[in-house]
């Protein structure tokens, strides 16, 4: 593998790989604290976002690598108006993998044709953001065991949320899995994406406007935030709002072994008094995220 | 309404009546300096009615650019008076330097000396998508 731009570049087989791979740094940390030395990666972030980028540099340096980059679009040559495939060209002199985010969607696609190191998409806009869902598909199968017949309930806005329609695409690859949609009306999955990868591949699916109501039948919960510059007025901001957030009392119906996710950050949409309950993995999930780029980065630099 | 027949050229039929100056447009025939007819609304048993161009000599065509614009098209490559060559067209795969990427948050729009480039991702519905930012062409 070359690059990862879209969680499709990698087969079912090759994501469990890396999550097996995860599983055993989870296990073994010490036996991979040297794999990557004398190795750098480069962590290109046109745009900030500190939880992606300390991941990134966390698993290279846990690696025994090391990392240079920046974390804003000022602070590059970008900021002269210099291309993207010019500062891919200049960066892979210095690096034997980049991680990459930009603001404009497409761009970690430009930088891996003109790369001859590997080039790991770490969001572009509103379109990719591939190691957020290999993170969501490890943090499911650490918890779950399987991927194969869970129910997989995915609520708040479906309509922008781009790691919803990743996990959607993803998990639509898996036997038996059935998704439970839970939105307003003004944020329900867009039309292609359902098409895509649940109607035409025959996957039973619900749509509801109520947690609540689908609570009980759910084995993953995946929360997203619920914006308010997503709604036309204020006044159905207003009223759907605290509809999204997840309580206790809205768990009072949830299997004992559901899990609850949420890609992070998280403002107001899961109280915090849900962060005690066991059923609650969204710490551990950025744990995880650590784990799978660690065996990502190996894998794309062809280390055993 | 008579139009001579054509000894060496190309004959672009079955056009889907009215697309014909938009094929003529996109295809640069104005630039020739050779005879070009077009000939719109000419009854068709398949069609009902159907616009036709004959070009009077033989020049390479984008056939991808041709497929794209109207994939019912039929091409025949004429010599000596006689069809030569016969070929159908279908959508392309991929369209490359035609249509432009609306979208304002796609890597073209800060980037515009890059290849505009679009994939065929629903053939019954007609749909391209930019290959940077997947946005479908023309939404």
């Amino acid at each position: 593998m070359n690059s990862l731009i879209d969680i499709f570049d990698l087969t079912p087989q090759e994501i469990m790989e890396l999550i097996n791979t995860a599983c055993d740094i989870i296990d073994r940390p010490a036996a991979y604290a040297h794999k990557c030395d004398g190795k750098i990666l480069a962590t290109l972030f046109f745009e900030p976002s500190t939880r992606t980028r300390l991941s990134f540099e966390s698993a290279m340096l846990s690696l025994g690598g090391q990392v240079l980059g920046f974390s804003e679009a000022k602070s590059s040559s970008a900021a002269k108006g210099e291309s993207v495939a010019d500062t891919i060209r200049t960066v892979s002199c210095y690096s034997d993998i980049i991680a990459m985010r930009h603001p404009k969607e497409g761009a970690p696609l430009v930088a891996s044709m003109h790369s001859p190191v590997p080039i790991i998409n770490a969001g572009d806009g509103g379109h990719n953001h591939p190691t957020q869902t290999l993170t969501d598909l490890l943090t499911i199968h650490r918890e779950k065991g399987h991927f194969d017949g869970l129910t997989v309930g995915l609520c708040g806005d479906l309509k922008f949320g781009r790691t919803v329609h990743s996990l959607v695409a993803a998990m639509s690859r898996y036997p038996d899995v059935r998704f439970v949609l839970i939105s307003p009306e003004e944020l329900k999955l867009p039309r292609y994406v359902k098409e895509q990868y649940i109607k035409n591949p025959g996957i039973p699916y619900i749509q509801s406007a109520s947690l609540e109501e689908v609570m009980p039948q759910l084995d993953i919960l995946y929360m997203t935030r619920v914006q308010r510059e997503r709604f036309f007025n204020e006044e159905d901001y207003l009223r759907l709002k605290d509809s999204y957030i997840l309580t206790p009392e809205k768990l009072r119906g949830a299997k004992e072994d559901l899990r609850i996710l949420h890609p992070l950050p998280r403002v107001n949409e899961i109280s915090v008094a849900v962060d005690n309950d066991p059923r609650a993995c969204y710490f551990k999930q950025v744990q995880y995220g650590k784990y799978i780029r660690m065996a990502l980065i190996l894998k794309m630099l062809g280390i055993e | 309404m008579i139009i001579d027949a054509i000894q060496n050229g190309i004959v672009i039929d079955h056009i889907t009546a009215g697309k014909s100056m938009e094929l003529y447009s996109i295809l640069g025939l104005g630039e020739l300096d050779c005879t070009v007819a077009i000939l719109k609304n000419v009854t068709s048993r398949k069609l009902g009615r159907k616009d036709i161009i004959k070009i009077d000599r033989e020049m390479e065509l984008d056939w991808d650019l041709i497929g794209y614009v109207d994939p019912s098209i039929t091409v025949n490559i004429i010599r000596g008076g006689e069809l030569k060559e016969k070929r159908k067209l279908n959508l392309p795969e991929r369209i490359r330097g035609v249509l432009k990427c609306k979208n304002p948050r796609c890597i073209t729009s800060v980037e515009q000396e890059l290849p505009q480039e679009f994939i065929l991702t629903d053939r019954e519905k007609r749909v391209y998508r930019c290959i940077y930012c997947e946005s479908q062409a023309g939404a």
